[in-house]
């Protein structure tokens, strides 16, 4: 129920985008979010497109955990 | 980007874990209130990468499991009338009622079928004009769109054999009232999707109330590991507020869009959860402009209350006040097979998560 997945959208029609999830086309609908293109990152949970993922925020964070070690003062092994 | 491997990366989970531990010395108890995080939790084996000061527990998240008896024997009532067509979403079905479960009714013959979206059960209704199909709307704040939406299209596209059944809930609410029940904690992971809809923002009232943390985090094990040490940092730093990992979905405001359709449609009422009872504002009623799509409102749902099975302390479970295998009746009697209470029937339940992964 609270899972949701990362999808990469191929079409939009309408209200509705197919939606590739690792290869597996689904259906979802766009009700919830506006000015989705083909290309973007959605969220889908129970068929509905939550949210579009942003790639700028994703690869701050991944940055900030790699800028971690320096932070408290360890080395890499 | 592909949004999942980056988040499973071993030397950024590797790299996490060593701040964690270098961070951590206070003892620091951490909730997190979401089933997809119990899962995640317990599936990666993220609290056996801890040290023994962190302790991890799991709240009422499951939103199969924090759906009370009552509103199983309601839905039991419901799928014995004839005509019915009853649409869920998947687990809903095996959790026992007091005399019987929708699984059973589906053996008897009632006409039950889950579907993956609302609108698959809008679609039943559609194709089946002489029978009446109702939707068992259960979840929080990410999945009550998608029932705020049915409605929405049922009656836009005049649909008039479409009804739901709210038990949508909300979270915040649940998450002041464990506090108020004794739940003795430091900081909530906060949960990615109902915050991804709802924004940041609505847990203002509680940090402030309670003076708690609340950290939303991803479901990967580098974004729970990065949510856990922003609460370990927080506490060492003696400060509290809401701060936001998963940062790629969760804004401070949320999705205004589908919190506008929710609010067109429902308004918050009393709820009853599991192990919590009831609590005020914690759930969503259909807005009398909607009424002729209550199933609340068209159809006889009285049932005599009854008592929770006995032995069965998902309640308990569902506060954090014990662990799953602390019950008599855990793996011996309740297995995923054969459940006894809700917190085994659900994939995401804490007795389910802690039999497949323990």
């Amino acid at each position: 129920m609270c899972l949701s997945i990362p999808a990469k959208v191929l079409s939009v029609d309408g209200n509705m985008a197919k939606a590739s999830v690792g290869g597996a086309i689904v259906n979802t609908s766009l009700h919830l979010v506006d000015d989705v293109k083909p290309g973007d990152y959605i969220l889908i949970h129970t068929g509905f497109a939550l949210q579009k993922i942003s790639e700028e925020e994703a690869l701050e964070t991944i940055r900030l955990i790699e800028e971690l070690d320096k932070a408290s003062g360890e080395t890499d092994i | 980007m592909r949004y999942l491997d980056e988040y499973r990366d071993k030397q950024l989970v590797d790299k996490l874990v060593r701040a964690i531990k270098h961070a951590s010395a206070q003892k620091i108890r951490i909730m997190e209130v979401c089933g997809g995080h119990t899962l995640a939790i317990r599936k990666f084996g993220i609290h056996r990468l801890l040290p023994s000061n962190i302790e991890l527990l799991s709240g009422p998240g499951c939103p199969v499991c924090v759906t009370d008896r009552i509103s199983i024997d309601r839905a039991v009532k419901l799928a014995r009338i004839q005509g019915t067509i009853i649409t869920t979403y998947g687990d809903l079905i095996r959790i026992p009622g007091s005399a019987s479960s929708l699984n059973q009714e589906r053996a008897q013959g009632a006409d039950i079928r889950i579907v993956y979206s609302t609108l698959d059960a809008l679609a039943i209704a559609r194709d089946n004009p002489g029978k009446k199909v109702i939707f068992l709307g259960i979840g929080f704040e990410a999945t009550t769109p998608s029932s705020a939406v049915a409605l929405w299209e049922a009656s836009r596209q005049k649909i008039r054999n479409f009804y739901l059944l709210s038990m949508h809930k909300v979270m915040p609410p649940a998450m002041a009232a464990l506090i108020d029940q004794g739940v003795d904690i430091d900081g909530y992971i906060g949960p990615g999707h109902v915050t991804t809809v709802a924004g940041a923002d609505m847990y203002r009232d509680l940090v402030d109330k309670y003076r708690i943390s609340v950290v939303v985090s991803g479901f990967e094990p580098v974004d729970l590991l990065q949510s856990i040490y922003m609460l370990v940092e927080m506490k060492n730093n003696g400060r509290y507020g809401t701060e936001i990992q998963y940062k790629r979905v969760v804004t401070a405001e949320g999705n205004v869009k589908a919190k506008e359709i929710v609010a067109g449609i429902f308004e918050p009422a009393t709820d009853s959860w599991r192990g919590l009872g009831p609590i005020q504002a914690s759930g969503l009623k259909i807005r009398s402009a909607y009424r002729s799509f209550d199933a609340n409102l068209n159809f006889d749902l009285r049932v005599d209350p009854v008592p929770e099975p006995g032995g069965c302390i998902c309640g308990e479970v569902l506060r954090g006040l014990k662990r799953p295998d602390q019950c008599d009746l855990f793996a011996r009697v309740c297995t995923p097979a054969n459940p006894v209470g809700a917190c085994m029937v659900s994939g995401e339940g804490a007795c389910q998560a802690f039999f497949n992964y323990q």
